[in-house]
């Protein structure tokens, strides 16, 4: 199949720069502006697309974990290396033209394709040999100043300052100036020294420029390619290619929570019970802190709000809080967002419940408990709040090592394992840590039981006399164990 | 309400005199309130008779109402100022937010909507603005809490004022800042700069984020954690400001070492650093005992009480500088709002509306000047009212130049919205002249 059609997305008004990217042996990075003129099977076209999203889903997975800059690059260029081969440069293209049909369709797919290929850009331009750099440069055309020695000389204890604070090398002899709008993640965070508006930015770190120039070129191509798409192929294509574009993007981000299943609605009474079954961590303490507090502040609302799909949100909601602030307040103040939500005011977007990379990536502040108890809890609370699930301290302790070494998802995932007696499938999402947990629960006693593992026995069949709390959670969990294995 | 002394959020209710009720919000927005100074500003010259002026710019601007009733009316927009005055004339908001100006005029919004593409109505342009809240210093105020303030943690926000004003303008090259005190417990601060409204989203997270230093929350107890070797913005803000400010004002206005229990919360702070409470607050119970003997005034004993802690802390300290940097930061460091300042989205409420609680006016604070900012002392309501009948008898040409706002609105009118309005012309201009220049360089039609 052709692409010309669809995928460039503005090729025609380019004025014909084609030697970025627009076929093999052009050059390994490009910003992909000039969509494959290649013919490919249908095979080929779905192998291609998975495989470069097994590379993407990596590297959302690796962020997650905290790895810093340094620790990436390697990690993309073994990924590339692995599901992309070595001689890449038609798959690359094709594979990245497929997933902008696969991504472009919605605001929420449109912003991950963009957050995550520009990563993956990102990676790859760093470890790219200068000169190639170079001409990456001088293809975005950068509008940049270097800046004269004289002038480098004249702040140069506040370049070394910067450098030095971010815990890198200042040997750098060149400097540009920069606006500081076109370099947002320096100055988020901190790397970069600004005056009067202008970023001084040494020549290692125009990565982020170059980077920059990728995302807003992306970003303004998966929009036309929207257009297009809606326009012309969803028609056109509709029994053929649509169907395979459009399972792409909900194929390997894991099981997709932006339709409410209506099998999985939560009864109102039920809630207790369930949070104390079935809730992972995040969600649990943010449900317990609103029974206690009767009041969450916004970061908490929209989290646990999100996650929990209520029939009757707004029932749940204002009983909490009518607790704390009276029917009234809450009527006039909180009603609002509630509905808001859920698709009921405003842009009447159903939003979707935030992932686990969402909630690690999210920033808590005085007052909030939202986010990721495994990133954002001080140790001590989440040894409290483990010991409070009923997990014995060889099962705090293994927890806790995982969260050290920033695998909060996989020390979520021991604490499932811990409640659960089974293993869960990964975690990714609040909501499909909730449906394993229902799942297994739901089943029937005698599948539990193959689950058993038998050094909890040992536990139980030790001498010792049960400590604290906690502990004693543990035993009572043991004594239903034992007296399934009798049954 | 009338008859009953209240109290309320510190400020003592006179007796059968409520602070804001219809009636005098109603007097307000027909005699005082400055309409016309607001459109002049969210207008950027686009009123005046200048070619390249865009009539319809302030008729795509949102402003949203909160009535009496607690009702919330959203996409307001006005095509003038005399429409906005009797828009408000009329409706007697008891708050008025200022949003986005949007691509098209916000009440015509519906009519776009059911085009797929949503960028079709959207922001388009916002002033860059920042919300501090008193609330968010709760944790170490020993003064008051929630809603209450005084002039003993009113410093905190004049810290606040310092650093983010002097932030905005060395390090990012803003002008034109307005900030306004909010009514009741904290400070607004809104960047009218074409450059800073003209800011995405994601490069306004990016300057909250540059902000950011306090990374607390309610499970978490290392609230501000700083590298060995401060970015020069935190380095020149802690050597200027913070610590200046720590040691003549935050340490004895909120008797942060005295008494002991005072003095616990600041060492828990400190302790578990390789150094124990018992260590840290050593001589701590001799030192009131020492300075009684030498009979000092009592009043003078708890601020010279805090002084020898402070000075004992800081030796103690000496190994680990860091430690006592970071103690500085979490006492005296700018607490801002990061969710206001991210999105173009985000209403804020406008300057000179009347908080209902307090009755008190939001009036502009001079940055240069904030040192001296009562809150205390600003006009309410009962007051204005008082001023329009009983004060000058003089003609005047504007109602509010017989109050005690009037300075204030002289103060917004001189240094914020005049030279505002001379950058906003030199704009027009220059792009007048440009368009010019393209258009003449355009090769002429054939027929």
């Amino acid at each position: 199949m052709a692409f010309r059609s669809i995928g460039a997305g503005g090729r025609a008004e380019d004025g014909g720069e084609d030697s970025r990217g627009g076929g093999a042996g052009a050059g390994k990075l490009s910003f992909y502006e000039a969509a494959p003129d290649e013919e490919i099977s249908l095979e080929d076209f779905e192998e291609y697309a998975l495989d470069r999203l097994r590379v993407l889903k990596e590297i959302e997975e690796a962020r997650s974990r905290g790895k810093k800059m340094e620790e990436m690059d390697p990690l993309v260029s073994d990924l590339w290396r692995k599901h992309m081969g070595s001689d890449s440069s038609k798959k690359d293209v094709i594979s990245h033209f497929i997933l902008r049909l696969a991504y472009c369709r919605t605001e929420d797919l449109r912003r991950w394709f963009l957050g995550i290929e520009s990563v993956l850009f990102r990676h790859r331009f760093r470890c790219e040999m200068p000169a190639a750099q170079q001409k990456l440069m001088d293809d975005c055309n950068l509008p940049y100043k270097a800046m004269t020695s004289a002038e480098i000389e004249a702040v140069k204890e506040n370049l070394e300052s910067v450098a030095r604070s971010t815990n890198q090398v200042s040997n750098s002899k060149m400097y540009y100036k920069v606006p500081f709008e076109d370099v947002p993640e320096l100055v988020s965070g901190r790397k970069v020294y600004l005056r009067r508006g202008e970023a001084f930015v040494p020549r290692e770190q125009l990565s982020f420029l170059v980077v920059g120039q990728f995302r807003s070129r992306l970003s303004k191509a998966l929009v036309l390619t929207n257009r297009k798409w809606i326009s012309f192929i969803a028609g056109e294509e509709k029994d053929r290619l649509a169907p395979m574009v459009e399972a792409l993007s909900t194929r390997y981000l894991g099981p997709d929570y932006t339709q409410p299943k209506s099998s999985n609605e939560i009864a109102l009474q039920d809630l207790d019970q369930l949070a104390k079954a079935s809730f992972p961590l995040c969600m649990r303490s943010l449900f317990f802190q609103l029974r206690d507090d009767h009041h969450l502040r916004h970061g908490g609302r929209q989290q646990l709000g999100l996650f929990l799909k209520l029939e009757d949100a707004l029932a749940f909601w204002r009983a909490e809080f009518s607790r704390k602030v009276g029917v009234e307040k809450f009527d006039k103040e909180y009603a609002y967002n509630v509905r808001h939500n859920y698709g009921k005011e405003g842009k009447r977007t159903d939003y979707t419940p935030y992932s686990c990379v969402k909630l690690i990536m999210s920033t808590p502040g005085v007052g909030d408990h939202h986010g990721c108890p495994y990133r954002h809890f001080s140790e001590d609370k989440l040894r409290a709040s483990l010991g409070g699930l009923g997990l014995n301290s060889r099962q705090v302790s293994s927890a806790l090592e995982k969260t050290r070494s920033q695998h909060y998802q996989l020390a979520c995932a021991e604490v499932f394992e811990a409640v659960h007696g089974c293993s869960s499938d990964g975690i990714n999402h609040p909501n499909q840590y909730f449906e394993q947990s229902r799942a297994l629960l739901q089943q029937p006693k005698v599948k539990q039981m193959c689950s058993f593992s038998f050094n909890d026995t040992v536990e139980f069949f030790s001498q010792e006399e049960p400590a604290s709390g906690g502990e004693n959670n543990n035993n009572d969990a043991n004594e239903e164990k034992t007296t399934l294995m009798i049954s | 309400m009338a008859g009953d002394p209240m109290e309320i959020d510190g400020f003592k209710q006179q007796q059968g005199q409520a602070l804001c009720n219809p009636e005098l919000l109603s007097l307000y927005y027909r005699r005082i309130f400055p309409f016309a100074e607001m459109y002049k500003w969210l207008s950027y010259g686009n009123d005046g008779k200048h070619p390249s002026c865009d009539s319809s710019f302030f008729g795509r601007r949102e402003f949203s109402f909160t009535l009496e009733n607690d009702i919330y009316l959203r996409y307001m927009s006005f095509r003038d100022a005399s429409e906005f005055e009797a828009t408000v004339c009329e409706k007697r908001p008891q708050k008025i937010d200022i949003g986005a100006v949007y691509s098209v005029d916000p009440a015509k919004r519906l009519a776009y909507a059911s085009v797929s593409n949503d960028r079709v109505f959207a922001p388009v342009e916002k002033e860059l603005v920042f919300d501090v809240d008193m609330t968010d210093y709760d944790d170490i105020r020993n003064c008051c809490s929630g809603a209450d303030i005084c002039l003993k943690c009113w410093p905190l926000m004049t810290i606040a004022i310092k650093v983010v004003d002097s932030t905005l303008r060395e390090d990012f090259g803003f002008d034109h800042i307005l900030w306004v005190y909010s009514g009741r417990r904290g400070v607004h601060c809104w960047v009218c700069d074409a450059r800073a409204r003209k800011l995405t989203n994601e490069q306004r997270a990016s300057i909250a984020d540059y902000f950011r230093v306090y990374k607390g929350n309610e499970n978490n107890n290392r609230k501000v954690s700083l590298p060995t070797h401060l970015h020069p913005f935190l380095a020149r803000t802690y050597s200027q400001f913070l610590s200046r400010y720590f040691d003549e004002e935050i340490l004895i206005k909120q008797s942060l070492l005295h008494p002991q229990e005072n003095a616990d919360k600041v060492l828990k702070l400190v302790s578990g650093q390789g150094m124990s409470m018992q260590y840290m607050s050593s001589a701590y119970s001799e030192l009131p005992v020492q300075l009684e003997e030498k009979k000092r005034n009592n009043r003078l004993l708890p601020d010279e009480i805090n002084r020898q802690r402070w000075a004992d802390l800081q030796r103690k300290l000496m190994q680990k500088r860091g430690i006592q940097v970071e103690l500085v930061f979490t006492y005296t460091y700018p607490r801002l709002d990061l969710e206001v300042t991210k999105k173009m989205n985000h209403l804020l409420k406008a300057p000179f509306c009347i908080h209902p609680k307090t009755g008190r006016v939001c009036v502009p604070i001079d940055p240069e000047d904030c040192d001296n900012f009562d809150p205390t002392t600003v006009p309410t309501l009962p007051e204005l009212f008082n001023d329009l009948n009983n004060g000058d008898a003089r003609p005047v040409s504007k109602d509010w130049e017989r109050t005690s706002l009037a300075k204030s609105i002289r103060f917004f009118k001189s240094s914020f919205l005049e030279p505002l309005l001379k950058e906003c012309r030199c704009q027009l201009e220059a792009s007048h002249h440009k368009k010019l220049q393209e258009m003449s360089a355009r090769p002429n039609f054939t027929w």
